[in-house]
């Protein structure tokens, strides 16, 4: 044959079309961020500054670890609905036991990934749905949090309170802490040998399995990481809020599946992205009551404004990646 | 039985039962050192079986295995990959949201460690460069981004790559089905190259010319059992066919004496490739079979799937007059729903019809798929078993009933045939030119010089554009590569 030279021709445009699509999927999320900014600058421009950087985004710090909490899960091809309960009870187990008897508090904390892990397990070899075991756990948790704080109350350990007081030079605290989530979270899950077997086990058990890796073990370590998350968001938020209630997290298992899907990342096929995730809960926080607020839209109507602003965003996402692939 | 060096693996008298069918029925099976050992055999014929036996996915009711002359007892898929025995499977076994050099990784637990990115980016690109010079393939690339060819690339040159263990055995089930013409040719190249190097491989392929090509011995299985085990040099196509049974051994060449004029019946299709300089235009009209030639991945599936689009009320600037349905090429992906049985895979283009009231009959959706099961001979013994009970043959008949059961006028075939044994595809010629006589027209994407003999007329792309236009007394495999490769001038 001598006919070689031909044949990559279409290779010729395919890498740099490649790259353009990488990039341009990388960068949705950040530019929805952008655009948030920018309707809030717009509102309002004394918001952005130090002061009230640290003031808006006091809140998505929680948000962004539960959001990464939510995408180790996502990431394996499941759903935590258990997560907004779970940092709820992580909140009453702060501001109870861990205030009062450190050592029992921290036991049960690390009893609660380990059960976390057990859920991955269970569900695993079970070969369960993770979104009727995580809904079941949601109840477990809530029950539990009312046991153990009926009323709200409690108060946060001051080692917590002074940690999430810190008032960095420059960079507004919530930006650092953001940074420093989106960066573990990323050289953990995506740069490490053993994060891309993770990410494998989600993208095709199968062969992660034939080639020789327990897939119990996987899904045990992303559930683990799960439960680590939701313990961290669950003291980040007892730490700004100062008191705990049974009911404190319910609303972010939805906002950090949310910003798992606004950060890039898809339900199934293993595919997500940490710092696109931490993005994401970043612009829901901001989405949700700042801006609602410099809009001046009365509180009654604020939720249905954060869900309207919450499927515009999404749709938006959807729209820009359909392009994406038509190009 | 011919020995080429002392053995490698043996087999004797293995058997495997899946409830009452028997997929392996006493195999004994030998591969030298440094031997390539063909095997070629119907879809079902057990290939499949033997190969997740000797890579240990499935372990075997009865007989034996030595490997390397020690008898393996507990013999599980991590034994064989200490033993060196790698495995390039029919369905493509990369994860897609990973890279190509993450992919590596996971094939090799010894790469961590700081650097593991590199290293493992290095191993795979080194391995591709190899094999495929010119591959187009960057470490980085998420797999989910790679044409379907190019995965297959990467799924031979893992299959190739060595870190701690070393490969003495590679199996390659229809490693070139997925590849055009000219990259088959350079794995060939290669296989023989490690085969002199001491490696051995088992090559399974339906093209037999490649089988023939290659391989130093060929083992023929039909149900269960190997019938023919000789040096490759004593068989020829005819009688590699005859071997594997139940088809007589002729490619049925052109239609005789059909010079049929074009233009004589209604037109079907007009339609213009989305880069086509010119005024080239693909033309179809009833009942002709119109085949789009070419190196895979040159523009002829997008243009198939424009013309579907435009069937189902797209716009488009192209001329589509009648009902459409599509065959499609990559059946996990695009073609089977997994999650159904054969009968309701089957009558899933046709709901419509299969109603009654407002309600699905159940008893007509029966009779549609029991009539095609019979009509091409789909191999169950009821419809109603989920649609990954059959082989992957079968699961490509199953997708020829969806289409040729509807009510569709045109039908858009995109390389359909990838991985079907000779047998099946001699049966689907026969009925795609049966069909195309009561006027249906076929429009044919395909890789296979043998598959376009069956065609009426030829369109060869390159590049995303029609560069030849060949009627069937034209029609010659040198004319058809020719203008695959030309130079645009």
């Amino acid at each position: 044959m001598t006919i070689p030279v031909a044949a990559s021709a279409p290779a010729a445009h395919g890498p740099d079309r490649i790259e353009l699509r990488r990039l341009l999927r990388a960068l949705l999320p950040a530019l929805s961020l952008a655009l948030v900014l920018m309707a809030i600058a717009w509102l309002n421009p004394r918001a952005i500054s130090y002061f009230g950087f640290t003031l808006m985004l006091n809140l998505a710090i929680p948000i962004a670890l539960a959001t990464i909490a939510q995408m180790f899960v996502i990431a394996g091809n499941d759903l935590d609905l258990s997560i907004g309960a779970f940092v709820g009870f992580v909140g009453c187990v702060a501001a109870t036991w861990l205030r009062e008897t450190p050592l029992v508090g921290i036991l049960v904390l690390l009893g609660c990934i380990a059960v976390y892990a057990a859920l991955g397990a269970l569900i695993h070899l079970r070969n369960l749905p993770s979104i009727v075991v995580t809904l079941g756990m949601s109840f477990v948790w809530q029950g539990l949090a009312i046991l153990l704080l009926p009323k709200p109350g409690g108060k946060a350990p001051d080692w917590l309170l002074a940690i999430m007081g810190v008032k960095p030079p420059v960079v507004p605290f919530p930006i650092l802490a953001a940074l420093v989530i989106a960066a573990v979270a990323y050289v953990g899950l995506m740069r490490t040998s053993y994060g891309a077997i993770l990410r494998g086990s989600g993208g095709n058990a199968v062969a992660i399995g034939r080639a020789g890796w327990s897939l119990l073990k996987a899904k045990m370590a992303l559930f683990a990481c799960t439960g680590l998350f939701g313990v961290l968001s669950g003291l980040a938020l007892i730490g700004i809020t100062t008191s705990a209630d049974a009911n404190i997290g319910n609303g972010y298992t939805l906002l950090s599946i949310a910003g798992v899907i606004l950060g890039g990342g898809e339900f199934v096929g293993g595919r997500v992205s940490p710092i696109g995730a931490v993005i994401g809960a970043l612009t829901l926080a901001l989405a949700a009551s700042p801006l609602l607020t410099f809009m001046h839209i009365p509180p009654d109507w604020q939720v249905a404004a954060n869900g309207a602003i919450l499927i515009v965003v999404l749709a938006a996402r959807v729209l820009i990646s359909r392009k994406d692939v038509e190009r | 039985m011919i020995v080429a060096g002392p053995k490698l693996v043996e087999l004797d008298g293995v058997e495997k039962h899946f409830g009452a069918v028997r997929a392996l029925d006493g195999v004994d099976l030998m591969v030298g050192r440094g031997e390539c050992l063909g095997l070629v055999g119907h879809n079902g014929a057990g290939k499949s079986t033997l190969m997740h036996i000797l890579t240990g996915t499935a372990s075997p009711d009865r007989g034996r295995m030595i490997f390397a002359g020690s008898e393996q007892a507990a013999y599980s898929p991590a034994q064989a990959k200490r033993l060196g025995v790698r495995c390039v499977f029919q369905e493509l076994s990369l994860c897609p949201n990973l890279t190509v050099a993450e992919n590596a990784r996971v094939f090799h637990p010894g790469l961590s460690g700081f650097n593991w990115r590199r290293k493992a980016g290095r191993l795979i690109i080194d391995r591709l460069d190899a094999i495929f010079p010119g591959h187009g393939v960057g470490a980085s690339d998420l797999v989910q981004d790679l044409p379907i060819g190019r995965r297959q690339m990467v799924e031979v040159a893992r299959a190739f790559t060595v870190t701690d263990e070393p490969v003495r055995l590679v199996i390659l089930d229809e490693p070139t089905s997925s590849l055009d013409a000219h990259s088959a040719r350079q794995l060939l190249d290669f296989m023989r190259r490690v085969v002199a190097d001491g490696v051995s491989c088992i090559f399974i392929s339906h093209l037999l010319g490649e089988v023939l090509d290659i391989c130093d011995r060929i083992v023929v299985m039909r149900d269960g059992k190997t019938v023919a085990d000789a040096e490759a040099s004593s068989f020829d196509r005819d009688g590699l066919v005859a071997a594997m049974g139940g088809v007589d051994a002729h490619v049925r060449d052109a239609r005789a004496g059909a010079a049929h004029v074009r233009g004589q019946s209604p037109l079907r299709v007009r339609a213009r490739p989305m880069r086509q300089a010119g005024a080239v235009e693909l033309v179809a009209h009833e009942g002709e079979v119109i085949g789009l030639a070419g190196l895979a991945g040159h523009g002829q599936t997008d243009l198939l799937l424009a013309i579907y689009a435009r069937a189902l009320g797209g716009r488009g600037d192209l001329d589509v007059t009648a009902t459409v349905a599509l065959v499609a090429g990559d059946r996990q992906a695009d073609g089977i729903f997994p999650l159904w049985s054969i009968a309701e895979n089957i009558g899933v283009r046709s709901l419509a019809r299969l109603r009654r009231g407002l309600l699905l009959s159940p008893r007509r959706e029966d009779a549609l798929a029991n009539f095609w099961r019979g009509k091409i001979g789909i191999r169950t013994p009821d419809v109603h078993d989920n649609i990954l009970s059959l082989s992957g043959g079968n699961q490509q008949k199953v997708l020829f009933a969806r289409a040729l059961g509807s009510d569709a006028r045109i039908v858009l075939m995109d390389d359909p045939m990838r991985g079907v044994d000779v047998g099946t595809k001699l049966e689907v010629y026969d009925l795609i030119r049966e069909e195309a006589d009561s006027g249906r027209t076929f429009l044919w994407y395909t890789t296979e010089a043998d598959e376009l003999k069956q065609c009426d007329h030829v369109y060869v792309f390159r590049n995303g554009s029609i560069v030849a236009d060949l009627t069937r007394d034209e029609l010659t495999e040198e004319k058809v590569i020719q203008s695959s490769f030309e130079e645009a001038s």
